[in-house]
């Protein structure tokens, strides 16, 4: 475990390094749009300095500071993803937890080839169909944006009309890892259950849900830890797209907005912005693992 | 020439199956009782048999507009017995435009894996089997392309590079190496500690023959069946870069771009027939390639028991 620590540490200040550099060339695209032409290296330094100090640029076309257009997308964009992961984990490990159970029966059959669509349908169809069935056909539910507008909720009114709006992109954005929450949760409870002590604890005489809940289940979840920062990249990918088609003022409805437009140093800030959560995440997900499985020691 | 190419691979696999000794003949009784990768890869080999003579199926021509009875151009028209999924914006036959889209996009995703693969052999291989300074070199820019979100960093480099459909396979390419790099330097690390690779390197053979000879060949099936699962990726990559209108470029159609024309309300609201279909089929190709790659892993992991 103190290697995966290892692993991440001297990623880190590559990774600071590389990724500019990567953008380095879309900045040189900008620049010599702009009329600038130092060579590439010179570029890359006074990026990175202005970076250091907080400054990620202006755009191009409005002159806007890219720092503050992005912190005013970030909220929508961690709301939406923060909802998209809790319902993934409080979906996918119970449902894990059942088609374990209930292994080589109907439910698991059925879970697993639910599992396997999950993971199978791109994200803007399913979006697409969801706006279709639920929001133009029975009118249930709003088809694009974050709250009503012009509608001055507060309070509970406020945290209805969210939800409202957050449930299907959620649901677009947590499908598949719920689909892979669930499998891991399933194979590896499975795995658990195959062992001595739990053995033990049925000899004891515990109760079926005691021994399942209590002794595999906190078991079972440490592999499902991983998924938990994997999940992170692919959640903040996924939200590019699940933000372009309901609407969602975050920063993956800004980054396709950029895109169309052109806005290198905007796509620039994104790249660096999303890696750094990715990294966030990951130190996260090492941390989980110490927090739930007492054997690892950093 | 792409439908063609992407049955070779699936017969590649099988023979390679059958070819071998007892333990992969086990493998593939395996796979023959797996009821749903069955199913995924007879509705596979479907579509790649419809891809490959897509000109000969499709009933009218993907490109051209068709004209109704009134000598307008047939916009939007919905299934009839003349165009059986309707026509889309611009009065094309929908059923056409699946079948070559179909054409398009699993060949986009051959190529795209082809590509994934040989970079992640060639960097596994090196990392995993020469160690030292080298691995830690392929490894560290590993993660840190590992830390972008594959969508991401392929939407970012295709608004860099000009759209067009070999670009596509490309960015595709590149973006997506990483998986399979950091799988064979794994195996690679695990065969180069064995006491037959010990033996051939004391008999003094060659690096090149103990990584061609001896190393690769064992690391097939793990290979073979992350390929597989990629290539499902990769179709879900290509579509959602046409999808938002930097992959795949109209006029050539791709489940993709075909869905593109959803955006509009209107389109979406009371033109499902230009939209769902196209959808459905990636939705099918990729759920059949998951259950045939899900299918040759438990078949050929030797540790799985009948």
């Amino acid at each position: 475990m103190t290697f995966s620590i290892m692993q991440l540490a001297p990623g880190n200040p590559m990774q600071t390094m590389i990724n500019p550099k990567i953008s380095a060339e879309e900045m040189q695209r900008a620049q010599e749009k702009l009329g600038f032409n130092d060579p590439l290296y010179i570029q890359y330094f006074k990026w990175m300095k202005e970076v250091a100090q907080g400054n990620l640029g202006y755009t191009v076309k409005t002159g806007q500071p890219v720092g503050k257009l992005i912190l005013e997308r970030l909220p929508a964009t961690l709301l939406l993803t923060g909802t998209a992961f809790l319902m993934a984990f409080s979906i996918g490990v119970p449902l894990g937890v059942y088609s374990a159970t209930h292994r080589y029966r109907l439910p698991d059959y059925v879970l697993t080839v639910f599992s396997f669509i999950g993971i199978s349908i791109p994200s803007f169809f399913f979006g697409l169909g969801m706006i279709f069935v639920f929001a133009l056909k029975f009118g249930w539910l709003p088809t694009s944006g974050m709250i009503t507008i012009g509608a001055d909720h507060t309070g509970y009114a406020l945290f209805l009309d969210y939800l409202k709006h957050v449930i299907m992109p959620a649901t677009v954005l947590a499908l598949p890892t719920i689909a892979v929450v669930m499998r891991f949760t399933r194979s590896s409870l499975l795995e658990v259950l195959n062992q001595d002590f739990i053995r033990t604890a049925d000899a004891k005489g515990l109760s079926q849900q005691k021994v399942y809940l209590k002794h595999a289940l906190r078991n079972a979840l440490i592999p499902v830890i991983t998924v938990f920062g994997l999940s992170i990249p692919f959640l903040f990918g996924g939200a590019y797209i699940t933000e372009h088609i309901f609407n969602w003022p975050g920063m993956g409805s800004l980054g396709i907005q950029s895109i169309v437009a052109r806005e290198y140093p905007v796509i620039m800030a994104l790249n660096l912005f999303t890696s750094m959560l990715v990294m966030f995440g990951n130190l996260l997900a090492d941390v989980m693992y110490a927090w739930t499985d007492p054997r690892i020691r950093y | 020439m792409n439908g063609s190419v992407g049955i070779s691979q699936e017969t590649v696999t099988v023979s390679s199956i059958e070819k071998q000794t007892w333990r992969n003949n086990a493998s593939w009784k395996r796979f023959k009782k797996n009821k749903l990768a069955l199913f995924g890869a007879f509705i596979l080999l479907f579509l790649l048999f419809v891809a490959a003579i897509s000109p000969l199926v499709a009933p009218y021509d993907p490109y051209v507009s068709n004209v109704n009875e009134l000598g307008g151009y047939d916009v939007l028209a919905p299934p009839s017995s003349e165009h059986l999924l309707g026509t889309d914006s611009l009065g094309r036959d929908m059923l056409s435009r699946i079948i070559y889209g179909g054409r398009v996009s699993l060949s986009v995703a051959f190529v795209a894996v082809m590509i994934a693969t040989v970079t992640g052999i060639i960097l596994g291989v090196i990392a995993g089997y020469y160690g030292k300074w080298v691995d830690t070199l392929i490894m560290r820019i590993t993660d840190v392309v590992i830390c972008f979100p594959v969508l991401f960093l392929a939407i970012t480099v295709a608004t860099i590079l000009k759209p067009s459909l070999f670009n596509v396979m490309i960015i595709i390419g590149l973006v997506s190496w990483t998986t399979m790099t950091r799988l064979v330097r794994g195996e690679v690390l695990k065969l180069r500690e064995m006491e037959y690779i010990e033996a051939a390197k004391a008999m003094g053979q060659r690096n090149s023959i103990i990584i061609f000879r001896h190393i690769l060949p064992n690391i097939l099936a793990p290979i073979v069946v992350q390929a597989t699962l990629q290539t499902a990726e990769a179709i879900l990559t290509e579509s959602a870069l046409s999808f938002l209108g930097v992959g795949v470029q109209q006029p050539v159609p791709s489940w993709g771009n075909m869905l593109n024309e959803a955006t509009s309300i209107m389109v979406l609201q009371f033109k499902p027939w230009v939209w769902a279909p196209a959808g459905f089929a990636i939705l099918l190709t990729i759920l059949s390639i998951n259950f045939v790659g899900d299918g040759l892993r438990d078949a050929m992991d030797p540790k799985v028991k009948n």
